[in-house]
Parts: structure tokens; C-alpha cells; sequence
């Protein structure tokens, strides 16, 4: 197989994320598309530890995979908050900080 | 002949996988229901563990699956119902500047597509690409000793973080 397949579907899946994280006004969503992005990493990550026949990409996957578990956790939590602190997780309207 | 079959087997696999993280991380990004969002999101983190798998990463893979679709679907949706999205009604769900969203996303695409053709358009992955989980655990208690166990620490450190912020005091 071509390494430019999964290298590829990476690429797309890291600007569908992208798009979604700039786009979405709902906490949970930004979260979710942050989600994409991370898993387009773990694949091009996995996709060059097969080309070159180490395990260090998967290694490294798996880190990814756990780093992005905790960041979930931390993540729902803020949102939770800022709907326990202002009834909506609306980012359109958090503008608290706008000058 | 075995071998080219396989690969054309290989490559029918890749298009269903690609065709169905595409379409799934789309309407991710596109849909106006938080809830069906959520299950379009288990479809892409599917497709992803299937291309591990293909890729010959198993243990990534089966990860992948029990990680993602197990624990981090189940906590957004947690995080749906606490927030009380409208579970079952359809809202707009996109930003008054998602054309911005769009200028950013469509550049991003288009570079990293033509670098990766310029650069790796030629390399093809070895025929046997299969990595036994016993290498990655070797490697992982060896090589990678010292952050796995931070990693660890880290995970404990997000785990109290996230009891202190989302406690009732």
C-alpha cells in the first residue's frame, strides 16, 4: 500500500478538525473536533511506524490516545463549569475578554 | 498472485475506511444535533481503529476502540446531558463565522496535500507491516520507561484536576 493513503486521510481528517473547531459555537462540538485532529496525528504517527518497522510510532500513538483521554476529562469539566456558571456553553457568547 | 490479491483487497479496505471517516468526520462538523454528532464521531473513531489494524498496529487498534468508542464517547455524552443540549431537537450548532472556519481549513488541506505528494508520493508501505503487541510492550517498558510513567502521572493529575473543577463546592 502507498504511505500517502493514510498520510493523506490524515491530512483531511486534521482540516475537517480544524474546520470544526473554528466553526462549532457549542463546547462539547470544539471538543469533539479537537478529537479529529488528535486521531489524524495517531494515524499519520502509526502510518510512519509501519514504513520505517519500528514500534515507536505506535508507541507514541498510544501516548497520543492517553494524553487525549485526560485532555477530554479536563476539557468537559471547563465546559460543565462555564454551563454551571453562565447557563450555556454558547461560545458566541463568551465574550467576557472581548476589548 | 496471493500477494496481489491481497493488496487489492488491502486497497478496497483503505476506500471503505477513508470513505467512511471522511463522510463521518464531516457530519461531526456539520450536523445540527449534538446527540447524532456524538454518533458520527464513534463512526470516524472506528474507521481510524480499522486503519490501524490495517496498518498492522493491533494493539493501537483494539486501544482505539476500547479508549475512544468505550470511555470517550460515553463522557461526551455525559457532558451533552449535563449541559442540557437539546438531546432530541435540532439547533444551529455553527458559529456566525464559520466562513472563517472554511478560509482557515480549505488552505490547511490543500498545502498539506501537495507537500505530502511532493514529498512521500513515491514510498510504499512494506507487503507485512504486522507489529506483535509483545514489541510494543517491550518497547514501552524499556525504551519508553520513564514517560510512561509520567504519562501516568499526567493522566492522575487530569483526573484530580477534572474532580476539583466540576464539583459542587
Amino acid at each position: 500500500m502507498l504511505l500517502n493513503e493514510f498520510l493523506l486521510l490524515g491530512a483531511a481528517l486534521f482540516s475537517i478538525g480544524v474546520y470544526g473547531v473554528l466553526a462549532r459555537r457549542n463546547g462539547v462540538m470544539v471538543l469533539m473536533s479537537i478529537e479529529l485532529i488528535l486521531n489524524a496525528v495517531n494515524i499519520n504517527l502509526v502510518a510512519f511506524g509501519a514504513l520505517h518497522g519500528t514500534v515507536a510510532g505506535q508507541v507514541f500513538a498510544l501516548f497520543v490516545i492517553t494524553i487525549a483521554a485526560a485532555e477530554v476529562g479536563v476539557g468537559l469539566a471547563i465546559v460543565l463549569m462555564l454551563y454551571r456558571n453562565r447557563s450555556s456553553i454558547d461560545l458566541d457568547e463568551i465574550d467576557a475578554m472581548r476589548g | 498472485m496471493v500477494v496481489g490479491a491481497t493488496m487489492v483487497a488491502q486497497h478496497v479496505a483503505f476506500a471503505i475506511i477513508a470513505a467512511i471517516v471522511i463522510i463521518g468526520a464531516l457530519r461531526v462538523v456539520t450536523t445540527n444535533n449534538v446527540v447524532h454528532a456524538a454518533v458520527w464521531l464513534v463512526a470516524v473513531l472506528a474507521g481510524v481503529g480499522a486503519s490501524f489494524l490495517l496498518l498492522g498496529a493491533e494493539f493501537v487498534g483494539v486501544t482505539q476502540i476500547l479508549v475512544y468508542i468505550g470511555a470517550i464517547v460515553v463522557l461526551f455524552l455525559f457532558g451533552i446531558m449535563l449541559t442540557r443540549a437539546p438531546v432530541g431537537g435540532e439547533v444551529r450548532l455553527t458559529a456566525r463565522n464559520w466562513p472563517v472556519g472554511l478560509v482557515v481549513a480549505l488552505p490547511i488541506a490543500g498545502v498539506l496535500a501537495y507537500t505530502l505528494i511532493d514529498a512521500f508520493g513515491a514510498d510504499h508501505l512494506p507487503n507485512n507491516t504486522r507489529q506483535l503487541t509483545s514489541a510494543v510492550a517491550d518497547s514501552l517498558f524499556q525504551t519508553y520507561l520513564i514517560p510512561f510513567e509520567v504519562v501516568s502521572v499526567l493522566l492522575l493529575a487530569a483526573l484530580i484536576g477534572a474532580i476539583v473543577l466540576a464539583r459542587k463546592d
